[in-house]
């Protein structure tokens, strides 16, 4: 009898646990979407900011951040990819310079992201920037010595490769080595079978990994805070030496900073729901892919 | 198990005949498997140049004649040189004058000693700075133990739940579900804390602070579970079969194979994936620097302000002087950062790993 009870006991905590886990989510979606669908208008998504804040949209923070991760997925995405390629079809199991480059990676992942940004503050902005700027001369002169949407970017890339190396060696795996054997075979290179045969069946994966990357990349603040963020910015950039305004940043500062939190409120909670439905939405259909990727390695 | 490890030598002799053959035949081979092994180099360069650069910042705090500015030389030579000729009034006026300058040169451009860094103020903006780290340590292992409390009951057992008792149809669900949760990105956790966590936490225990660090230890708590669940739960998946089944066999309930057979034999997988969540939870910066209050304080109640490291680099940094003593001390505390996760990962991968590995290959 007391045994039985211990069961009955140890199972519905552990169904509880995940019962809570789960209302939390809920609740946080629900209430995030509730208190900001009566602000979230197209007027408000295609709008800058007026008022000081208190009205008009985040067109402009849009903007800055869909170029943020355009960028950034271009600088990040085919390092990732190729690093991945590198971990599942070149390296040798336990050699030292794979397991360097797995515990790098794995490093990498776990870096806080502040860290990211003051080294993306020290690297690109102070060392590469200002480099760049003693170089071309102009007299003292700030051009790429000072935060920008170039700087800000790479730094996220740098966050995100981790992200992409993750999907694409799993993709990569789940691809047979029958084929590979098969292209071996038929007297292709080693690397024409990767490019012709590998990769084609992997592409499911690299769209995995640079759809997380992107999600992650437009939710992250930390790392851009001192790497090419404004608060507000009266134009959108036009080169990559401008800096630029963030869905993420713009919730930070309206939130923290605003003089009158209460009359910001409903743009604020529309602000939050439009990243969180960017955010879900991507890793929603990043989930599905997966899910078929997995579904047909299994059979 | 087997079957993979089957695989993968597999894979190993085809790469090892396929790399003679290419060797043998093709230059043009060997030149891109070499430019894909220095792009896989990368990461492993970008972990050497973030700790380059972000101790390169620290400097002058470790070599301050090194680094210290040109300025301060200039000032004493001006005094210096004019000290000989003047009259016995001007030499008063002068030392005074020495004196302030002593007294601004301690508060900006002087060294930042290590009693300063010890002691238990963090006042970086006044006439005599501050840059105790003790209260912003004490303020992030604050609200990380909370965190961590609160998410690893949680996370744990709903990994036993998912890995062991759910049926394959809920455990659908509730992976992709957690994996939800743990996009939520971070600035979102921050204001929805700051917004419903705050008031609610606020008028069921009354707290005299709206923001504190049990509401930031809350909301760390919401993004650390997804990973204390996830490394908890790969851990019960890799367990072999055969304890399962061996357990069940000799008459045990699925209960009790589950809470003495299998989460036993995975306590070092448990103990990294508590590792891995206290990291990401003292490195965490958008969700305490909105949730927390920021005052840094010291003291134990859990209802209290607390400032953390990672929050003092978010909100300071933007309004340092380049070089300054104080733009120095936000990197040391990002040093810092960075040397404890890494040190904390470390110990994860490597210990953890091999640990749980040898006690499914039955060797410890």
């Amino acid at each position: 009898m007391k045994k039985k009870l211990t069961g009955w006991l140890v199972i519905s905590f552990s169904a509880l646990s995940v019962l809570l886990i789960l209302s939390a989510l809920v609740y946080m979606v629900a209430d995030i979407a509730w208190q900001g669908k009566g602000a979230l208008t197209w007027e408000f998504l295609t709008s800058a900011p007026k008022d000081g804040m208190t009205g008009g949209g985040i067109f402009p923070a849009i903007v800055g951040t869909v170029l943020l991760v355009v960028i950034m997925s271009l600088a990040g995405v085919p390092v990732g990819t190729i690093t991945a390629i590198y971990l599942s079809e070149y390296s040798k199991r336990n050699s030292i310079f794979t397991k360097m480059i797995r515990f790098a990676v794995n490093t990498l992942a776990g870096v806080p992201s502040i860290v990211f940004g003051l080294f993306g503050l020290g690297f690109f902005v102070q060392f590469i920037g200002s480099g760049m700027d003693k170089v071309a001369g102009g007299g003292g002169a700030l051009k790429w010595g000072q935060p920008n949407i170039l700087w800000a970017s790479l730094t996220m890339a740098l966050l995100t490769i981790p992200v992409v190396i993750v999907s694409v060696e799993e993709a990569l795996r789940s691809v047979p080595d029958d084929l590979r054997a098969g292209g071996l075979a038929l007297g292709a290179t080693k690397w024409q079978t990767i490019r012709k045969i590998v990769l084609p069946n992997a592409v499911s994966g690299i769209m995995t990994g640079t759809i997380l990357a992107i999600s992650r990349g437009a939710g992250e603040v930390a790392p851009i805070l001192f790497t090419g963020v404004a608060y507000f910015l009266p134009k959108l950039p036009t080169s990559l030496s401008d800096q630029f305004m963030n869905i993420g940043y713009h919730i930070y500062i309206m939130a923290t900073q605003s003089p009158d939190v209460e009359a910001t409120k409903g743009i604020q909670y529309a602000s939050v729901l439009v990243l969180l439905a960017v955010t879900f939405g991507m890793n929603i259909i990043a989930i599905i892919i997966r899910y078929k990727l997995r579904k047909k390695l299994n059979t | 198990m087997v079957t993979s490890q089957l695989n993968n030598e597999n894979i190993a002799m085809t790469k090892n005949t396929s790399k003679k053959a290419a060797r043998s035949k093709r230059p043009g081979e060997l030149f891109i498997e070499l430019g894909i092994k220095s792009v896989a180099f990368l990461s492993f360069a970008v972990i050497i140049l973030i700790f380059v650069f972000v101790f390169r910042e620290t400097l002058p705090i470790f070599f301050p004649d090194k680094q210290a500015p040109a300025k301060q030389e200039v000032l004493q030579s001006e005094t210096y040189g004019g000290d000989e000729k003047t009259s016995e009034n001007d030499k008063e006026i002068q030392n005074r004058i020495d004196a302030s300058q002593k007294m601004e040169t301690s508060g900006q451009n002087g060294q930042i000693t290590l009693e300063n860094l010890a002691s238990k103020q963090w006042q970086p903006v006044s006439a005599n700075p501050q840059y105790g780290l003790w209260p912003l340590f004490f303020g992030s292992l604050k609200v990380t133990l909370i965190s961590v409390l609160i998410a690893s009951p949680l996370a744990i057992l709903a990994a036993l739940f998912s890995a062991v008792f759910a049926p394959k149809k809920i455990k659908e669900i509730i992976k992709p579900a957690i994996e939800l949760l743990a996009s939520f990105p971070s600035v979102v956790i921050g204001f929805f804390a700051l917004m419903t966590i705050a008031s609610v936490s606020q008028s069921v225990f009354g707290t005299q602070f709206r923001l504190n660090a049990f509401v930031g230890g809350v909301a760390l708590a919401i993004a650390v579970i997804p990973i204390i669940y996830t490394v908890t739960e790969d851990a019960i998946n890799s367990v072999p079969r055969e304890y399962m089944e061996g357990s069940l066999a000799l008459g045990a309930t699925k209960w009790q194979s589950g809470l003495f057979v299998i989460l036993p034999s995975v306590t070092p997988g448990i103990f990294a994936a508590l590792l891995l969540g206290f990291g990401r939870a003292f490195g965490e910066t958008m969700i305490v620097l909105m949730a927390t209050g920021n005052a840094a304080l010291s003291s134990i109640n859990i209802f209290e302000p607390v400032r953390t490291l990672s929050a003092t680099i978010g909100a300071e940094m933007a309004e340092v002087v380049f070089g300054e003593k104080h733009y120095t001390v936000l990197f040391l505390i990002g040093a810092l950062l960075f040397i404890f996760t890494f040190a904390l990962n470390a110990i994860a991968e490597f210990w953890v790993r091999n640990k749980l590995m040898k006690r499914f290959r039955g060797e410890g």
